[in-house]
C-alpha cells in the first residue's frame, strides 16, 4: 500500500490530506467548496479515485459532489432528495406532529462492491440510494415509513440518519442509526427495516427500554466479525454479538461514557476506540485533557492514549463521523475536532501528531488506504 | 405571441461557483401573454441554463423561495411578491439586473 488520503469535511469547506505509508509528512489541499458545510466526504472502497461529498448550506440547500480523480477535481451531480412517497409526521421537540422535511445529507456510504452505488442517510431521517454515481437518487422508503416513524423525535442536531453500515459477508444486510430513534437493520437490501435496540437503556425517554427513541450516536463493526457491533450512545458504550438483536454495556472504566465517535482497529476486531466527553451538557473532554480511549478486550477495560494530544486546556468536541482507521500495518487512526485540528496516529493510537490544527470546525474524517 | 427578453441576473458567489460563471449572467426569458417578465420565468430560465442550481434558490417541488434567499430588483425587495406578477420593465429590457441574494444571517 502506497499511502493514505484523509478526507476532511468541515463547517466551511473540505480538505484532502495525503501522505505516504509512513504517515509523518502530509500534503494539504483545500478548501474545496469554500464556505459550504461539508457534512461528509467518503471514497469508494473499490475505486479510490471515486469520492462522494455532501455539500450543504442553510441558504442554498443540498449539493452532492463527485470526484473521479481522487479529489483533484469535482463535479456536482444530482442533489434531489425528494421523498418518494407522501410524507407523514414525526414528533417535534415539543411533542407535536411535524411533517417530514428534507434538510441535508448527513452521511454517504459508498458500496463495498460498485463505485457507482452509494447510500445516503439524510435529515429528516430517510435513506436514499444512487446506482449511477450520484446522477439520480431513489428513496428506500421502508425506513421513513416504518411503523414506528411517527413516534421518532429529533436529537439536538436534528432527526438524522447518520450512520450506515454494510455487511460484506451478507450483501443484503444494512444497518443504520438515527438520532433519536435508534438502530435499524435491513436484511433485504433496504426494502424493510426492523429496530435493533434491545438492551439499550436511555434515561432521557419515558420508557428507558423502549423499542425506539434511543439517541444512538454511532455504530461500527469489524468486517471479519459482522455479528459484533459497537455503539457509542448518547450515554453508554455498548456492544452486540448477535447483529444488534441484543446489546450490553461495555463502558467499564471510561471517565465518561458520553461521546460521539467509535471505531474498531483495522486488524484487531476486539480493539475499540472512543473519545469521551464530559456529558450531554458539556461537549468537551473531561478535565480539559484530550484522550482517546482504547480497549483491547472488546470493551469494559479501557486505557487512555495521550501521547501527542493536548493534556490541558482542551475543550473541543469530536463529532460522530470525525474518527476513522486506515488499513495500513500498523493501523492508523485519525480524528478531527470542533477546534479545527486533525490528529493522526500511525501506531494504533500509541502516539499522535496534529496533521493540521487551524481548519474550520471538523464535521467528518474518512481515510482511504491507497494501493 | 410569446416575447423573449434578455434579462440580466446577479447570483451569489456560491451559486456562481457552482454554475461556473463570473459576474452577471444573461438569460433569454420568455414573456407571459402580455409580454411581461415574471420572477418565475427568470428562475425557470436560470435553472434551465444551469441545472446545477435547481433547488438552490427555491424548493424543487413547491417552487417556494428558500427562506434565506431573497430576490431584489430596482431597489425593491420582491421576495414575497407573487412569482407570477410582472416585473418592472427595466428588468425586462435589461436596464436593471434581477438580484438573487443570500440573506444576511448567521456566520
Amino acid at each position: 500500500m502506497s499511502g493514505v488520503r484523509v478526507l476532511v469535511g468541515t463547517r466551511k469547506g473540505a480538505f484532502v490530506l495525503t501522505s505516504d505509508g509512513a504517515r509523518k509528512d502530509w500534503k494539504v489541499s483545500g478548501p474545496h467548496f469554500p464556505g459550504w458545510e461539508m457534512y461528509h466526504v467518503k471514497g469508494s472502497p473499490v475505486d479510490p479515485n471515486r469520492i462522494y461529498a455532501s455539500q450543504t448550506s442553510g441558504w442554498f440547500g443540498q449539493v452532492i459532489q463527485r470526484s473521479d480523480d481522487g479529489g483533484e477535481t469535482w463535479e456536482p451531480v444530482n442533489g434531489d432528495f425528494t421523498y418518494a412517497t407522501p410524507t407523514g409526521d414525526h414528533l417535534w421537540y415539543d411533542g407535536t406532529p411535524k411533517p417530514w422535511g428534507f434538510t441535508r445529507v448527513w452521511h454517504l456510504e459508498p458500496s463495498l462492491t460498485d463505485p457507482d452505488t452509494v447510500l445516503a442517510g439524510v435529515e429528516d431521517a430517510a435513506m436514499f440510494r444512487s446506482t449511477d454515481g450520484g446522477q439520480s437518487w431513489s428513496e428506500l422508503t421502508g425506513l421513513r415509513t416504518h411503523r414506528t416513524a411517527e413516534g421518532w423525535m429529533p436529537g439536538a442536531g436534528g432527526l438524522g440518519a447518520h450512520t450506515i453500515l454494510q455487511d460484506a459477508s451478507n450483501p443484503g444486510r444494512i444497518y443504520t442509526a438515527i438520532s433519536a430513534a435508534g438502530v435499524f437493520r435491513s436484511d433485504d437490501d433496504g426494502a424493510t427495516w426492523e429496530p435493533r435496540n434491545q438492551g439499550l437503556v436511555s434515561e432521557g425517554i419515558p420508557d428507558g427500554s423502549a423499542e425506539v427513541g434511543h439517541c444512538v450516536h454511532r455504530i461500527t463493526m469489524h468486517p471479519s466479525r459482522p455479528e459484533t457491533l459497537y455503539m457509542q450512545k448518547h450515554w453508554d458504550v455498548m456492544r452486540s454479538d448477535d447483529g444488534g438483536a441484543n446489546w450490553r454495556e461495555i463502558s467499564g472504566n471510561l471517565p465518561s461514557d458520553f461521546g460521539f465517535p467509535i471505531d474498531v482497529h483495522a486488524h484487531e476486531p476486539e480493539t475499540v476506540y472512543v473519545i469521551p466527553i464530559v456529558s450531554d451538557s458539556e461537549h468537551f473532554p473531561p478535565e480539559g485533557k484530550l484522550r482517546v480511549y482504547r480497549s483491547r478486550s472488546g470493551g469494559d477495560e479501557w486505557e487512555p492514549l495521550t501521547k501527542g494530544l493536548p493534556q490541558e486546556n482542551c475543550f473541543v468536541n469530536i463529532f460522530r463521523d470525525a474518527m476513522c482507521v486506515d488499513q495500513m500495518d500498523p493501523c492508523g487512526l485519525y480524528f478531527g475536532t470542533t477546534g479545527g485540528q486533525v490528529y493522526g496516529s500511525s501506531d494504533g493510537g500509541d502516539t499522535w501528531q496534529a496533521i493540521v490544527h487551524d481548519l474550520p470546525s471538523v464535521y467528518s474524517v474518512e481515510v482511504q488506504t491507497l494501493p | 405571441m410569446t416575447s423573449s427578453h434578455t434579462v440580466r441576473v446577479v447570483i451569489p458567489l456560491h451559486l456562481r461557483r457552482l454554475a461556473q460563471v463570473d459576474g452577471e449572467v444573461q438569460l433569454e426569458v420568455a414573456g407571459n401573454e402580455a409580454g411581461e417578465v415574471t420572477q418565475r420565468a427568470i428562475l425557470d430560465a436560470l435553472e434551465s441554463k444551469y441545472p446545477v442550481l435547481e433547488g438552490l434558490t427555491r424548493d424543487r417541488v413547491t417552487k417556494r423561495r428558500r427562506p434565506l434567499v431573497r430576490f431584489f430588483a430596482c431597489s425593491e425587495d420582491l421576495s414575497n411578491e407573487d412569482p407570477d406578477a410582472p416585473l418592472p420593465s427595466a428588468v425586462a429590457d435589461g436596464t436593471e439586473p434581477y438580484l438573487v441574494v443570500g440573506s444576511m444571517a448567521g456566520g
